[in-house]
């Protein structure tokens, strides 16, 4: 496995190439507290192109900030320096990676060509509305990545579900893409469900998912 | 060069000489979790404590009049830099979250007494966070232009909103790739002072030479802005104002809120009939008619007399 460190801010990011190839790449996003899977998936492999995975801050073989401060905002920015790496790419993300794949099909639209969202640790986030308002400190004793930091604030982000159907709605103006987000999750919080009732967002079968993207000039 | 050794430099020791300007009478530092974060102290160390949080993209050196004015008043006032601002750590990140906890990290570090919490613009709102989370800590609070309207934004058609916001993320997606790049652009004493005037057209500038020379530091091209270049203000996210504006309403000390009259690029220009609904049982809320949003640094003066008033009256 190859691995290429990215800069996004201060901070050093791992990006791996589970398979090389020419085409499109298809980019995975790991769920909170994960990291990049070490090779291949099984259910990825008919994707035709190259294939990578990218560890978030905090996260995996990447560099860990300093005092916390993560948000999924954050971590849509670690998306898109891998993004830009690769110059276009299909998303497959799981648990917080596939919201942080939603929020960069939004945000990156021209660019992400597809974003498959998939069960994972981490897809719930912290609801749709804050909570009694608290103080997070994470476990004192905690070393490396999973940076303890990234675990409790990440848990915790609030996600409003119209703040993801805007996300929904950039990606259907301005992908050009009849489905520009496929969703392959049993667990649907708020933010999912409200996506799911857009045009553009569809329930499919991850080999589905795959295969319409992979037809995508 | 930084601080309170400058004066020996002519043109730093004549910026310096500003009517009722006085640096802190300590200075320390404290660790939050790895960032070390600027800690400023005025008045009698055994006083009651003023915890003083400042705005986005300000520092500790903005509170050189109207913290000794507090002093003054009996109390012992602390005046912390935020991460990235001021003469505190520049960090990889930044959150709500992480502002919390410095906050309370540097209140363990001060007090362990219920302290009168102050707070301006953004200090304003984390200080309201943290008095919420550890109500506790506080037996008064007094916010400056720091409480968020709720008015629902200029209505826009729903492409138009797609547009700006497709603007927005893409811009700041740009600027955090080039972020670890970025430096303050250098400038003369006289440049960063005619530049901070036009956040604070009101000031003068003397004043505005003042805060100069203790919220930037002169290297070998020039006087740079000691904040962090990877902060930008304004952007994105999913907070909404009404959370915050429906929990003042839950605050368990006396509220003393003052609200700027004259809209500025850095204020919310909240108005007093919208913040009412949601005051707690005792709370008062003044607007200073003139008065834009830097209201402790424009009128350090009158803003310390109503504090004073107001903690007297409470306490």
């Amino acid at each position: 496995m190859k691995t290429t460190t990215l800069l996004h801010g201060r901070i050093e990011l791992a990006l791996h190439e589970l398979r090389a190839g020419s085409g499109r790449a298809l980019l995975l996003l790991h769920g909170l507290g994960e990291r990049s899977p070490s090779a291949l998936p099984d259910e990825i492999s008919a994707w035709p192109g190259p294939v990578f995975a990218l560890d978030f801050t905090g996260h995996g073989a990447s560099q860990l900030s300093r005092g916390g401060g993560y948000t999924a905002e954050v971590l849509m920015g670690d998306a898109d320096s891998a993004l830009r790496k690769l110059g276009s790419a299909t998303l497959l993300g799981r648990g917080l990676g596939a919201y942080v794949a939603l929020l960069l099909a939004g945000a990156r639209p021209r660019e992400v060509r597809g974003a498959i969202l998939c069960d994972g640790l981490g897809l719930a986030g912290g609801g749709g509305e804050p909570g009694t308002p608290s103080l997070l400190f994470p476990n004192p004793s905690a070393q490396g990545t999973p940076d303890a930091f990234a675990m409790v604030e990440l848990a915790r982000d609030v996600r409003p579900p119209d703040y993801a159907t805007a996300f929904v709605r950039q990606a259907n103006e301005l992908s050009g893409l009849d489905r520009p987000i496929s969703v392959c999750c049993a667990e649907h919080p708020d933010w999912l469900d409200a996506a799911l009732r857009e045009t553009g967002v569809e329930r499919a079968r991850l080999a589905d998912a795959l295969a319409e993207y992979a037809a995508i000039p | 060069m930084t601080d309170d050794a400058l004066p020996l430099d002519p043109e730093l020791r004549a910026a310096r000489a500003f009517p009722g300007a006085r640096r802190p009478d300590r200075r320390r530092t404290v660790e939050s979790f790895g960032v070390k974060l600027a800690v400023s102290e005025w008045g009698d160390a055994a006083a009651p404590v003023i915890f003083c949080s400042h705005g986005g993209f300000d520092f500790t050196g903005t509170f050189d009049v109207f913290a000794p004015l507090l002093a003054a008043g009996g109390y012992r006032v602390v005046v912390w830099d935020q991460r990235g601002h001021g003469d505190s750590d520049h960090t990889p990140l930044y959150s709500w979250d992480a502002d919390v906890r410095d906050l309370l990290t540097v209140l363990d570090s001060s007090t362990r007494e219920p302290a009168i919490m102050l707070g301006h613009s953004k200090g304003g709102s984390i200080s309201t966070h943290a008095i919420q989370a550890a109500p506790h800590r506080a037996r008064a609070f007094v916010n400056i232009d720091g409480m968020p309207t709720n008015r629902p934004p200029p209505d826009v058609a729903d492409h138009e909103r797609t547009k700006l916001l497709a603007k927005e993320l893409s811009g700041w997606l740009d600027y955090r790739n080039k972020s670890s790049e970025k430096v303050r652009r250098a400038d003369t004493l006289d440049g960063l002072a005619e530049r901070r005037g036009r956040m604070n057209p009101r000031l003068s500038k003397e004043w505005l030479r003042y805060l100069v020379t203790v919220g930037a530091r002169k290297d070998a091209d020039g006087w740079r802005w000691k904040i962090d270049p990877v902060l930008r203000p304004g952007g994105f996210g999913p907070w909404r104002a009404q959370w915050s504006m429906a929990r003042f309403a839950s605050l368990p000390v006396p509220l003393l809120g003052v609200l700027a009259t004259v809209s500025e690029p850095m204020g919310w220009d909240t108005r007093v009939e919208e913040v009412k609904p949601y005051l707690p049982r005792r709370a008062e809320v003044i607007a200073f008619e003139g008065v834009g949003h830097f209201i402790h640094i424009e009128q350090p003066e009158r803003t310390a007399r109503l504090v004073l008033d107001f903690l007297r009256s409470v306490l």
